[in-house]
């Protein structure tokens, strides 16, 4: 597969339809890296998640370059929009904004390990992508992608009829999620036996958590 | 027929009753069922032994089955019952004997705590020892060999708080089962040569004729049965157990180690006499071996001062002629001799114990003397018993002896001359004994200030410290020849008391047996008399013993005549010079200090056999066991836990540490995968 | 004629290894989340070039219900951070300890 991509890259560089196909192609992956660089590299957190819309971005201009037009809306809207924010809530709201407290590392060999194994995992996966053919040349169960009609169409169909039961169950899974969160971040109400009564007083009457 | 059955099944009841309900049934019933349960068992006896007398000579081997034991392959090994002469003419006199000092044991028991255990032993041995003689195949046999072994290590050690008569049973059982070892191995060969234990299929052919067999094989057979014999028997070189024995009761002393237990090895050795046809080696061995045991014993009996430890060692002395007798290859000698010896020497130990009641427990002979006014019964019995053993004429070991000593001579005129001179020590030892009990002055009563017989026997034990044959038991603190203690019990007389008393003879359950044997051992020669065609054994064991396995054995009478008058000579010789001797009380010239030790021959034992044995066990208990069998134990555990606590290093407790682990476990699959993939 | 989809898929390889070495290398429990949300584009741009490439649009689908999933993910993830991390100043993973052998 190397092999050809180095050949495509040779004769479709020449196409002009292709050449804005390109540039969006680069300009996002150079916006993906940028981002993802600096998402591991900088020191405040808030700035990692700056670095992170960027990626995301990246990405979303990724799916456009290949025809997902709706899941790059969905990326925008679901991941920018929303995950990301959460993030910074919470970043907001734990104080962390600080620096990342540079105190010696636990255990030595983490980093360099951790490096080298990025490395070695990075080539696999490039060998892997290399030498097989994981195409097995059936034709599609989902439904045809390219071709006449529109995308979100076609992701409608398939998501509302093949693929019913994912759907109704991620949805559950959202609720659940929501309702995991609420009860995680409660603030520990103590139970009655550990206070005194004048506290369960208090309590009752609507103030704050006893100190 | 079918009465053999009852012949078993009888002593077995009695003891399972006894085993259970023993305790309830208590003193003295207990004995009374014990003794009915035997006597039951001896009419059985006789009563298949008169079916047999109407029966030709050549019919009377019956075989009788109980039940299959071992139905294994082509081998079949059965509880069954082989009636034939010779096992017949074993069970009359174990059943006959054996009832008669079940009789005396109710008198002589009475009073003891263990009442009833004493009886299911003494049923239990019963019906071990006619096992071991009616069996009709030898693996049945040894089961009964196997019993007996262990009734008289029950009944040896019967006062087992006391720790002499604990450690001398041990001793006898451990001692037997060297002998055993030589049986099981003949087992194995018997096994491997001919494939079957029977009698029937192993013995009858070679009998008649039929199959031969090879000299080294009947060699190896026939010398480790005889192993098994010399140890049941008491031979050299097992016989330092006997005398041990003698911490028992009379009873047993007189059933087990003079009249049945210890004939189990001659009995063996007759019962595989067709097998020792083919080895000529082991009949020397067997000769040679009665015939220096004889011997020996008949030395160390003669400074032996305990009463009943000389008659131990003479009945060591009398298997020995038995043995010599067939070695000699006259093993109807041997058997006469055996039923000769059974009466005589029961009614000498039962007489024993007579006056050891009488004298509460006072087993010194050095401290008896002069009883002969006192115990009217038990006088005239000993003596009879002491002629029949001296070999006078016409009393039953005279009869006997001479037959052995015939045939002795007709295999070598060595062996002749051991047996008479023997036979004239025998004579000297008993005459010695019967002086210093019956004769003389009453020694026992400057030893009686008053007091019971427990300072008797404080003080007789203090005395004992120097005598007898230090053995084993020395070691553990006891003396050899103690017999003195606490246990024998005390029988309650109607005279108020006998402390302080004189001794008085014992009550008719025991003198009832003594005359009987008395009896026995005046007439019961007569079973098998040299003249006037009155050999009646010899005709009834001729089916047994064909003249294909044992040639008969002719000694031109002329010569019979000399030899007997020789023998005779001596044993007269013998008894005049042992009552003459024997006036004074202490003749330490005539009690040589290697004799009084035994030739010393339990002491090199203990060195040369137990000094070793220890040294090998700790070897195997502080070096084997602790450091290399726990260490290895040990090790395990280390190493799990060594591994156990270098792995714990893995959990860090880092989130990230860990994510680290997937990400290199992650990365390997992808390398395996990229390898099988691509390559 | 479009980019040819092997260049994508090496551009969603490096991205996913970025977030995988950032994720084992950064300290901060919040900044290693959003590692985690790399490799999961990364995953979603996979997903889209093979559904391109296999005219296939189960691969669309998947990278939707990813993203939903991915949301949750957080949502619960952040949870359990602020459950953590309520009163520390200085949040690090290595803060969390408790079950070193």
């Amino acid at each position: 597969m190397l092999a050809a991509l180095l050949a495509s890259a040779a004769s479709s560089g020449r196409d002009l339809a292709n050449a804005s196909a390109w540039a969006v192609f680069l300009v996002g992956a150079a916006m993906i890296l940028t981002g993802a660089f600096g998402v591991i590299l900088l020191r405040n957190p808030v700035h990692c998640a700056l670095m992170l819309i960027i990626t995301l971005f990246g990405v979303a201009l990724e799916f456009i370059d290949q025809s997902a037009d709706f899941l790059a809306a969905v990326q925008i809207i679901v991941y920018a929009g929303a995950v990301v924010i959460v993030f910074l809530f919470v970043i907001m709201f734990l104080g962390v904004d600080r620096r990342e407290a540079a105190g010696p590392e636990a255990t030595k060999f983490q980093k360099p390990l951790a490096l080298i194994l990025g490395v070695v995992a990075l080539i696999e996966i490039l060998i892997l992508s290399g030498v097989t053919k994981w195409v097995s040349g059936q034709p599609s169960v989902a439904g045809a992608l390219n071709g006449p009609g529109e995308n979100v169409q076609k992701l409608g169909q398939s998501i509302y009829t093949r693929y019913l039961l994912p759907f109704e169950m991620t949805a559950a899974l959202l609720v659940i999620a929501v309702v995991s969160a609420v009860v995680l971040s409660r603030r520990r109400q103590p139970s009655a036996s550990e206070l005194s009564s004048t506290e369960q007083e208090h309590l009752a009457a609507g103030e704050r958590e006893p100190q | 027929m079918n009465a053999a059955y009852v012949i078993v099944a009888l002593p077995l009841a009695g003891a399972l009753i006894l085993l259970f309900g023993g305790r309830r049934i208590g003193d003295p019933m207990s004995g009374w069922l014990a003794t009915i349960a035997s006597a039951g068992s001896f009419v059985a006896t006789v009563v298949v032994w008169a079916t047999m007398l109407g029966m030709t000579s050549s019919d009377r081997t019956v075989d009788k089955q109980i039940f299959t034991w071992i139905p294994v392959g082509s081998l079949h090994v059965s509880f069954g019952l082989q009636l034939d002469p010779l096992s017949i003419a074993m069970a009359l006199f174990v059943t006959g004997v054996g009832s008669l000092i079940h009789l005396y044991s109710i008198g002589y028991m009475k009073g003891d705590p263990s009442y009833p255990r004493f009886f299911f032993l003494l049923n239990l041995f019963l019906f071990s020892m006619i096992v071991l003689v009616l069996a009709d195949n030898y693996l049945f046999s040894f089961v009964g060999w196997e019993g007996v072994g262990f009734c008289s290590y029950g009944l040896v050690g019967f006062w087992f708080d006391r720790e002499t008569a604990a450690v001398a049973a041990k001793k006898a059982f451990v001692t037997n089962r060297v002998g055993d070892f030589g049986f099981m191995i003949a087992l194995f060969l018997l096994f491997g040569h001919f494939g079957s234990f029977n009698y029937s299929q192993v013995l009858a052919p070679l009998a008649a004729g039929h199959a031969t067999l090879a000299g080294s094989t009947a060699t190896a057979i026939g010398l480790m049965l005889f192993l098994g014999a010399v140890g049941k028997s008491a031979q050299i070189p097992l016989y330092m157990w006997l005398p041990d024995a003698m911490e028992g009761p009379t009873p047993v002393s007189a059933l087990i180690h003079a009249a049945t237990m210890v004939t189990a090895g001659v009995y063996l050795v007759a019962r595989s006499a067709p097998i020792l046809h083919f080895s000529h080696s082991v009949l020397w061995v067997i000769a040679i071996i009665g015939a220096a045991t004889l011997f020996l014993s008949a030395t160390i009996a003669c400074v032996q001062d305990d009463i009943k430890r000389v008659l131990a060692y003479s009945t060591i002395s009398q298997l020995g002629y038995m043995f010599l007798g067939e070695g000699s290859g006259d093993y109807t000698a041997g058997i006469y001799h055996m039923i000769m010896h059974a009466f005589f020497k029961a009614l000498l130990f039962l007489a024993a114990g007579s006056v050891i009641h009488a004298l509460h427990n006072e087993q010194n002979m050095k401290k008896m003397g002069g009883l002969r006014k006192y115990l009217p019964v038990t006088y005239p019995t000993f003596i009879v018993g002491y002629l029949a053993l001296a070999g006078i004429p016409p009393f039953d070991g005279f009869w006997s002896k001479e037959q052995i000593l015939d045939s002795a001579w007709h295999m070598s005129p060595a062996l002749w001359a051991v047996g008479a001179f023997t036979a004239g020590l025998t004579a000297y030892y008993m005459s010695r004994q019967v002086a210093l009990v019956w004769l003389g002055q009453a020694r026992w009563k400057e030893a009686r200030p008053g007091a019971d017989g427990g300072e008797h026997g404080a003080e007789a034990h203090e005395e004992y410290s120097g005598h007898g044959s230090e053995s084993l038991s020395a070691e553990y603190g006891g003396s050899g020849q103690s017999g003195v203690g606490t246990h024998p019990p005390e029988e309650a007389h109607g005279d108020g008391g006998h402390v302080g008393g004189d001794p008085h003879e014992s009550p008719w359950v025991m003198t009832f047996p003594l005359i009987i044997l008395a009896v026995a051992s005046t007439i019961g020669w007569l079973i098998n008399a040299p003249f006037g065609g009155l050999d009646f054994l010899t005709k009834w064991l001729a089916p047994v013993f064909p003249s294909t396995i044992a040639p008969p054995i002719h000694v031109a009478t002329g010569t019979k005549w000399i030899l007997g008058i020789a023998v005779t000579a001596l044993c007269f010789l013998g008894l005049g010079l042992g009552l003459m001797a024997w006036r004074k009380v202490e003749r330490p010239e005539l009690e040589p200090a290697f004799l009084v030790h035994g030739w010393y021959i339990d002491e090199g034992v203990s060195a040369a056999v137990l000094g070793p044995l220890t040294r090998m066990a700790n070897a195997f208990s502080f070096v084997i066991d602790a450091k290399v069998v726990d260490g290895a134990v040990n090790g395990v555990a280390r190493l799990t836990t060594g591994t156990g606590r270098q792995l714990r290093r893995l959990q860090t407790g880092y989130v990230r540490n860990y994510a680290l682990g997937i990400g290199i476990g992650a990365a390997a699959i992808l390398f395996f995968v990229a390898l099988r993939v691509g390559g | 004629m479009t980019v040819p989809g092997a260049w994508y898929l090496v551009l969603a390889a490096v991205l996913f290894g970025l977030g995988a070495t950032g994720l084992l290398i950064r300290r901060n429990v919040l900044v290693m989340f959003m590692c985690v949300e790399l490799m999961l584009n990364a995953v979603n741009l996979t997903f889209v070039t093979f559904a391109r490439l296999l005219n296939d649009v189960g691969g669309q689908a998947s990278v939707f219900f990813v993203l939903v999933v991915a949301a949750a993910e957080v949502v619960v993830g952040l949870a359990i951070i602020v459950a953590m991390f309520r009163r520390r100043a200085a949040a690090t993973a290595d803060d969390i300890h408790a079950l070193k052998g």
